[in-house]
């Protein structure tokens, strides 16, 4: 038996938005080259942030400098085709781009001032500045290593890229007011006096109605979390150890 | 996009790994606790209106044979009907994939709980008794439960005593029906050789090194003799440090054979019976004679006092 308030169904008659079952490390390899430059498109969106900051941070690198590092090291590896090596079966994911990107800074920095200013290497449209306002606006706690911090961050990204997902289905499906929802009362770090009486008499709902829209706005949440970490792992194992990571226990 | 906070953050992870019961006739009402395996919910049956305690495992995607698998074996722990087994009442899963099974709730106080009242020496082994019986039925019927410790036990509010967290239970006998030889579920979803199943200071040898195919009863009656040892602390006499010490033995032939005589042995020991755990001196023998027959010696004592008594004040 299924119990499912007809209002809170988000996504047409399945009562599910569309299930995305491909993983773009796997893809990463695909010969069918749009296949392939979506997967590393992928790639790219979920792990620029985490990357342009790690490099900031560990590697005490300028703003500029490590832009164009972040830019380069995405840009050599698609060209040399590095994540195809990519062994499921070793590390995670992250630990073997983590590696990767470790190993393109410290030569980088052998080579000297090569990738300076493009030095002829592919542009992708970042959004260098918000990650350096997120940088000036929150310090890293002086307790995590480099390592933990790129985790923690990680987290982050792929938390922000859900609720950014959820944001723009919501707006397809008509369901703002779901979104509404969960953003004044799951988004807000200023929600201290909210609850659900109070949200029903902004949005005219009943508390009973809010109830079953934020439910139902979080099961959606909770689906697209899970599709990006699908995408961004290459088999099951990978998947289900990073969702632990991710959800399992508290972000470090 | 918006920058989240470390405690939004920490919000939104707590929100994704709730479980969703929607498709489900539970209703979550509250977290009970939460574990490496997964978290423990106390939630409401709509169709029957009764509490019960759902475990929702951390595994978001799982294949169809695990998932069959673990259904099956599920059923098996559901089929152990004992008054000292936490009853199984469904299994199934969210729509996340998670597995969920739902159980009894079980009203009263964890065995750690427990030990930390005044209770008294014999009432603890009383306690325990009724553990060693329950996990006895259990084996009888094939099943190892592997992760015997003071936290899975409850002492229910009428006192009654019932064993938890059939999670990580192995199936051993073809008689129940099943060829798999698995855990219902570990943190690696299959309990191949080499993968450590247990809680590490109630965990046999062969379970510490990860030898699941070595595993029989006797790693059980390590636990229950760590159990056994949690228990008694300081207040253990020799006799029960014996039996702790042949129950937690580091080869398993050296232990007792089973559950069961380990807790006849408890028996024995609450009868001030001889214990096949320890061999006593003739003193200890006297004194154990003397403690099962109190009554009787101080009878015997006040008659001679008397006799003596009477010997001395007769005298002319």
């Amino acid at each position: 038996m299924r119990f499912m308030d007809p209002d809170t169904d988000i996504g047409g008659p399945l009562h599910k938005f569309p299930v995305t079952n491909h993983s773009a490390i796997v893809n990463a390899r695909s010969a069918d080259q749009i296949t392939r430059q979506r997967a590393l498109e992928t790639i790219l969106t979920s792990y620029w942030k985490p990357v342009y900051k790690y490099i900031r941070l560990k590697w005490q690198a300028s703003n500029e400098d490590a832009k164009d590092l972040t830019q380069g090291f995405f840009a050599n590896a698609f060209e040399k085709d590095h994540f195809a090596n990519y062994d499921a079966g070793k590390a995670s994911f992250q630990t073997f781009l983590r590696t990767c990107l470790d190993g393109f800074v410290a030569n980088e920095r052998k080579a000297g001032s090569r990738l300076k200013r493009g030095g002829g290497m592919d542009h992708y449209s970042l959004d260098f500045a918000a990650a350096e306002d997120e940088l000036a606006s929150h310090a890293m706690t002086p307790t995590l290593n480099p390592e933990d911090y790129f985790h923690r961050e990680w987290v982050r990204w792929m938390f922000t890229l859900a609720v950014d997902a959820f944001r723009l289905r919501c707006l397809d499906s008509g369901r703002t007011v779901h979104f509404q929802l969960f953003e004044r009362y799951d988004l807000s770090d200023d929600n201290a006096d909210i609850s659900y009486a109070s949200l029903g008499q902004e949005f005219g709902l009943e508390p009973a109605t809010v109830n079953n829209y934020l439910a139902a706005a979080r099961r959606d949440f909770r689906r697209i979390v899970l599709e990006k970490l699908r995408e961004i792992t290459a088999t099951d194992e990978e998947f289900r150890t990073e969702a632990r990571s991710l959800l399992g226990v508290d972000v470090k | 996009m918006k920058w989240l906070s470390d405690d939004r953050l920490n919000h939104l992870r707590t929100i994704v790994s709730e479980p969703d019961f929607s498709a489900t006739k539970y209703k979550n009402v509250k977290e009970l606790g939460r574990g490496g395996m997964g978290a423990v919910y106390l939630a409401e049956d709509r169709e029957l209106s009764r509490l019960v305690a759902v475990k929702v495992l951390n595994t978001p995607d799982i294949t169809d044979d695990l998932r069959r698998r673990m259904i099956r074996e599920a059923q098996i722990i559901a089929g152990l009907e004992h008054p000292g087994i936490v009853p199984v009442h469904d299994v199934g899963t969210l729509p996340d994939g998670r597995i969920f099974y739902a159980m009894k709730y079980v009203r009263g106080s964890r065995l750690d709980e427990y030990a930390t009242q005044s209770v008294s020496v014999n009432d603890r082994l009383r306690k325990f008794q009724a553990v060693c019986d329950a996990v006895a039925f259990a084996h009888a019927h094939g099943v190892i439960h592997r992760d015997l410790k003071p936290q899975n036990i409850m002492i229910g509010s009428f006192g009654e005593v019932l064993v938890l967290d059939w999670g990580v239970a192995k199936v051993l006998k073809p008689q129940i029906d099943t060829d798999f030889v698995h855990g219902f579920i570990n943190e690696n979803h299959d309990t191949s050789h080499g993968t450590v199943i247990g809680t590490r200071d109630y965990m046999s040898p062969e379970q510490a090194r990860g030898e699941t195919d070595q595993i029989d009863e006797r790693a059980d009656v390590y636990s229950l003799g760590a159990v056994l040892r949690f228990l008694l602390t300081d207040k253990a006499t020799r006799t029960a440090k014996a039996i702790c010490s042949k129950a937690m033995a580091h080869a398993p032939e050296s232990r007792y054979a089973s559950a069961a005589e380990l807790s006849a042995d408890i028996g024995r020991l609450l009868d001030a019976e001889p214990v096949l755990a320890y061999r006593e001196n003739a003193f200890e023998k006297v004194g154990r004679w003397v403690g099962k027959n109190r009554f009787l010696v101080l009878l015997v004592l006040a008659y001679l006092l008397m006799r003596i008594f009477l010997i001395f004040t007769s005298r002319p």
